[in-house]
C-alpha cells in the first residue's frame, strides 16, 4: 500500500533532470529507484521509529519554484548581522544577486550545484560519493530531486578566515524544496561553514537539504546550523562527512523551528588521529518534534568523537536523540563518547534517547549517558531569593543549560549569533 | 511596631503528613539590631530561616510576619528580596553555566526594576562590584566563573556576603554562616557581616555555635528548641550556653 505522499513523490521522481553527465543521471535514477522500492520509512523501521514519515508526510507538494530575489531578500533573516560571507539559497536555488561570489580568498571556490554541473566541474566527482551506502529515504529524494545547492572547495592549505554562511530561505506558497551542497577541503585547509534555514510562519512547506563535506587529512572545519523554519513547515536534512586523519571537526546545530524536523548525520572516519565533535542545542515548544540521528563509524585508529545534545521542551513538544557510534575491528583506541541531555518545561513534553554503541576493536574507551528533568527547584529558589523573577529565574538557568552546548561554537560571532537566537526563543516565552 | 515582625508562628512541612516544625515562633526586630538565634540540631533554626526567604515546601499553619507593617508570607520570593530580605545560605548553591556577574546584576537590577527605581549603569556595576569584592577578598576570576561553581566552602560564604553587601538588604538572615569555615575564613566573613552593620538594617545570625558570637557581636541571643523561642537575652547568653550546652532546654521540652 502506498501513501498518496509516496504516489506524489514518485510521480515527480519520473521527471528526473538530465544535467551533469553519466554519472550523476546514474545517481539520479539510482535514488528514484530505491524511492519507488522502498517508499518512506515508517515507525517499524529502527532508524525511523519516532519519526514517522509515512503518517507526518501525509501529502507531496509541487516542486517549488523559484523566488523573487527582493521577497527572498526581505526574510533572510537569520545570521544578517554577523560577518560572513553570504550565499543566499531560495527554494532550493542559488540567487547569484543575493549572494558574495565575488572577491573570493585565492584558494577558495564557490558556485551554484546547477553551473557546476552544466560545467563538468571537477569537485563535483565528488558529489553523491559519501551516501551511506544502504537506504535513506530522505537522502534518495535529495539525491534524485536536487538540482541546485552550494558547491565549496577550499584548495591544500588554504585558511579561509571569514565564515562562509549559506542562508536557505524559502517563500511563497507550500511546496517541496531540494537543496544539495558540497563542501570540500583539501589537506591542510580550514574553514567555517554556516548553513540556516528559515521560511513563512504560516506555510506547510517542505524542505530537504543534504550536504556533503570532504575533509581531508589535517584540515579543520567547523559547521554551524541553524534551524529556524517556519512553524508549519517539515524540514528534513542529511549531513555527511568524510574525514581523514588529523582532521579537526566541530559540527554544531541549532533547532527552534519547524514542525516536524528530523537531521540525519553520517560521519565516516576513514584517518587516523582525529578528533570530531557534533552538538546540539534544541529548544521546542507547542507540538513541536525535532529528530536528531546520528551515525558515527571510527573505521581507524585513535580517533576521538563527541557528542553533546541538549534539548529544551516546552508545552508538548517532543525531541528525539539517537546516536550511534561503530567502532570497528582496526579502530583501536577511539575515545567516543555521547550526551544528550534534556530539560522538560512543558507538562506534555517527551524526550527519546536512544544511544547505541557497536564496538568490534577491544582497546577503545567508549560511553554514553542521557539525563531528563525539570529545572531544579532548588537552583530556582535561590535566583528568586536574590530578586529575579520566576521567568527571568527560569530564563537564566535555560539559557545556561544550553549555553554548554552553544560555548563548544570556537567562532565568536557566530557563536554570539546563537547566543541571541537562544534568548529571542526564551523572550518570546517569557 | 518593629521593623520584622514574626508573631506565633507555626509551620509545617508542606503535605498531608508533614510534620509541624515551627510550634509559636515570636520573635521582633528592629533596624540596627542583630539577633542570634542558637539552638541545637532539629531545633527548626533553617526552617525558619527558608520561611522568611519563601521557600514553597513549608506550610505556615497560623500566626504572622510582616515586614514594615506588610504581610510578608504573602509575597513571592523574588518580591520579598526586592522588599529587603536577604538569606545567607548554609549551602550556596552551584549554578553551572550563570556567571556571577550576570547573577548579580540580574539580582540587583530586578529589585531596582521592582521598587520602581532605574537599572544601575554598567560602570557604576562594575565600580561597586570591585569595591565590594575586594574587601571580601573575591577575585576577578571568581566573578567571570558560574556562580559558585569551583568555590571552597569559604568561598561560597564570602560570595554570599558579597551579594548581600550589593543588595543591601533591609533583614539579613544569616544561616549558620560559620558552617565549614576555618579561622581565618570565619574571620573575614565576619569583617564582611560586621561592615554591613547599620542602623537601617536589622539581622539574625544563626548559629550553633558562641564562635561567631565573638566576631559578630549580636544585641539578643535567643535559645530556640523545638520550634520555638524558648530563651532570650543579652549577648552573654550566649557564652552561658557555650559552656552548659542546650540540655536543659531540651528537657524542659520533653
Amino acid at each position: 500500500m502506498r501513501t498518496p505522499a509516496e504516489q506524489g513523490l514518485s510521480g515527480e521522481l519520473k521527471k528526473l533532470s538530465a544535467t551533469g553527465g553519466a554519472r550523476i543521471v546514474a545517481l539520479r535514477e539510482a535514488a528514484a529507484k530505491a524511492f519507488n522500492d522502498n517508499g518512506l520509512p515508517h515507525r517499524r523501521v529502527e532508524e525511523w521509529k519516532y519519526t514517522d514519515l509515512r503518517t507526518l508526510v501525509r501529502e507531496a507538494l509541487p516542486i517549488s519554484t523559484p523566488a523573487q530575489s527582493v521577497v527572498v531578500e526581505a526574510h533572510a533573516r537569520l545570521l544578517v548581522d554577523t560577518e560572513v560571507r553570504r550565499i543566499v539559497v531560495a527554494n532550493g536555488a542559488v540567487v547569484p544577486e543575493l549572494s558574495g561570489f565575488a572577491d573570493l580568498e585565492p584558494g577558495l571556490s564557490i558556485q551554484p550545484l546547477a553551473q557546476a554541473l552544466a560545467a563538468g566541474s571537477d569537485v563535483v566527482t565528488r558529489l553523491g560519493s559519501l551516501e551511506p551506502g544502504r537506504y535513506d529515504a530522505v537522502l534518495a529524494l535529495n539525491t534524485a530531486l536536487a538540482v541546485d545547492g552550494v558547491v565549496i572547495a577550499v584548495a591544500p592549505g588554504t585558511v579561509i578566515e571569514r565564515p562562509i554562511h549559506v542562508a536557505h530561505v524559502f517563500s511563497g506558497k507550500a511546496a517541496a524544496s531540494f537543496a544539495r551542497n558540497l563542501v570540500v577541503l583539501g589537506e591542510g585547509a580550514s574553514l567555517t561553514y554556516a548553513e540556516s534555514f528559515e521560511g513563512p510562519e504560516g506555510a506547510a512547506y517542505q524542505v530537504n537539504s543534504a550536504t556533503e563535506f570532504v575533509v581531508a587529512d589535517a584540515s579543520s572545519l567547523d559547521v554551524v546550523r541553524v534551524q529556524e523554519e517556519g512553524a508549519s513547515a517539515i524540514h528534513l536534512s542529511t549531513l555527511l562527512f568524510e574525514v581523514g586523519k588529523d582532521v579537526k571537526l566541530n559540527a554544531f546545530g541549532f533547532t527552534s523551528g519547524a514542525a516536524v524536523s528530523r537531521t540525519s548525520l553520517y560521519a565516516r572516519l576513514i584517518g587516523a588521529d582525529s578528533a570530531v565533535s557534533f552538538n546540539g542545542a534544541l529548544l521546542l515548544k507547542d507540538r513541536q518534534h525535532a529528530d536528531s540521528t546520528l551515525f558515527v563509524d571510527h573505521q581507524t585508529t585513535g580517533c576521538e568523537s563527541r557528542e553533546l545534545f541538549k534539548h529544551v521542551l516546552d508545552d508538548s513538544s517532543r525531541g528525539v536523540f539517537q546516536g550511534k557510534i561503530v567502532v570497528r575491528q582496526p579502530a583501536q583506541k577511539t575515545d567516543g563518547r555521547m550526551m544528550s541531555r534534556a530539560l522538560i518545561l512543558g507538562d506534555d513534553a517527551e524526550m527519546d534517547n536512544k544511544p547505541e554503541l557497536e564496538i568490534f576493536a577491544d582497546d577503545v574507551a567508549c560511553g554514553h549517558g542521557a539525563t531528563c528533568g525539570a529545572i531544579d527547584d532548588d537552583l530556582l529558589f535561590y535566583l528568586r531569593a536574590r530578586g529575579i523573577p520566576l521567568k527571568e529565574a527560569q530564563s537564566l538557568l535555560v539559557q545556561a543549560f544550553v549555553g554548554e552546548a552553544i560555548e563548544t561554537v570556537a567562532n565568536d560571532a557566530l557563536r554570539d549569533a546563537l547566543v541571541e537566537r537562544a534568548e529571542t526563543w526564551l523572550k518570546a516565552r517569557a | 511596631m518593629a521593623m520584622l515582625d514574626i508573631d506565633n508562628l507555626h509551620a509545617k512541612i508542606e503535605g498531608e503528613d508533614g510534620r509541624e516544625i515551627l510550634k509559636g515562633l515570636s520573635l521582633k526586630v528592629n533596624p540596627g539590631e542583630v539577633h542570634a538565634i542558637m539552638g541545637p540540631n532539629g531545633s527548626g533554626k533553617s526552617t525558619l530561616s527558608y520561611i522568611l526567604a519563601g521557600k514553597e515546601d513549608y506550610e505556615v499553619t497560623e500566626g504572622s510576619v510582616t515586614l514594615d507593617g506588610e504581610n510578608l508570607l504573602e509575597m513571592e520570593i523574588d518580591e520579598r528580596a526586592a522588599k529587603g530580605v536577604f538569606l545567607a545560605f548554609q549551602y550556596p548553591i552551584e549554578v553551572p553555566g550563570v556567571a556571577t556577574m550576570t547573577f548579580l546584576r540580574s539580582a540587583l537590577n530586578a529589585q531596582r526594576k521592582k521598587r520602581g527605581e532605574e537599572e544601575i549603569s554598567t560602570p557604576d556595576f562594575l565600580r561597586l562590584v570591585k569595591a565590594k569584592a575586594a574587601g571580601l577578598g573575591i577575585s576577578q576570576d571568581m566573578l567571570k566563573r558560574g556562580v559558585n561553581v569551583g568555590f571552597s566552602g569559604g568561598e561560597k560564604k564570602r560570595a554570599e556576603i558579597l551579594q548581600m553587601a550589593i543588595l543591601e538588604p533591609k533583614i539579613a538572615i544569616l544561616d549558620e554562616t560559620d558552617s565549614g569555615l576555618d579561622i581565618d575564613a570565619l574571620k573575614i566573613v565576619s569583617e564582611g557581616v560586621n561592615a554591613l552593620r547599620s542602623p537601617d538594617r536589622g539581622m539574625i545570625v544563626i548559629t550553633h555555635y558562641q564562635r561567631l558570637l565573638n566576631h559578630i557581636v549580636p544585641d539578643f541571643v535567643h535559645v530556640m528548641n523545638n520550634g520555638r523561642i524558648v530563651r532570650s537575652g543579652g549577648k552573654e547568653l550566649a557564652l552561658e550556653l557555650e559552656a552548659n550546652g542546650y540540655a536543659e532546654y531540651q528537657q524542659d521540652a520533653a
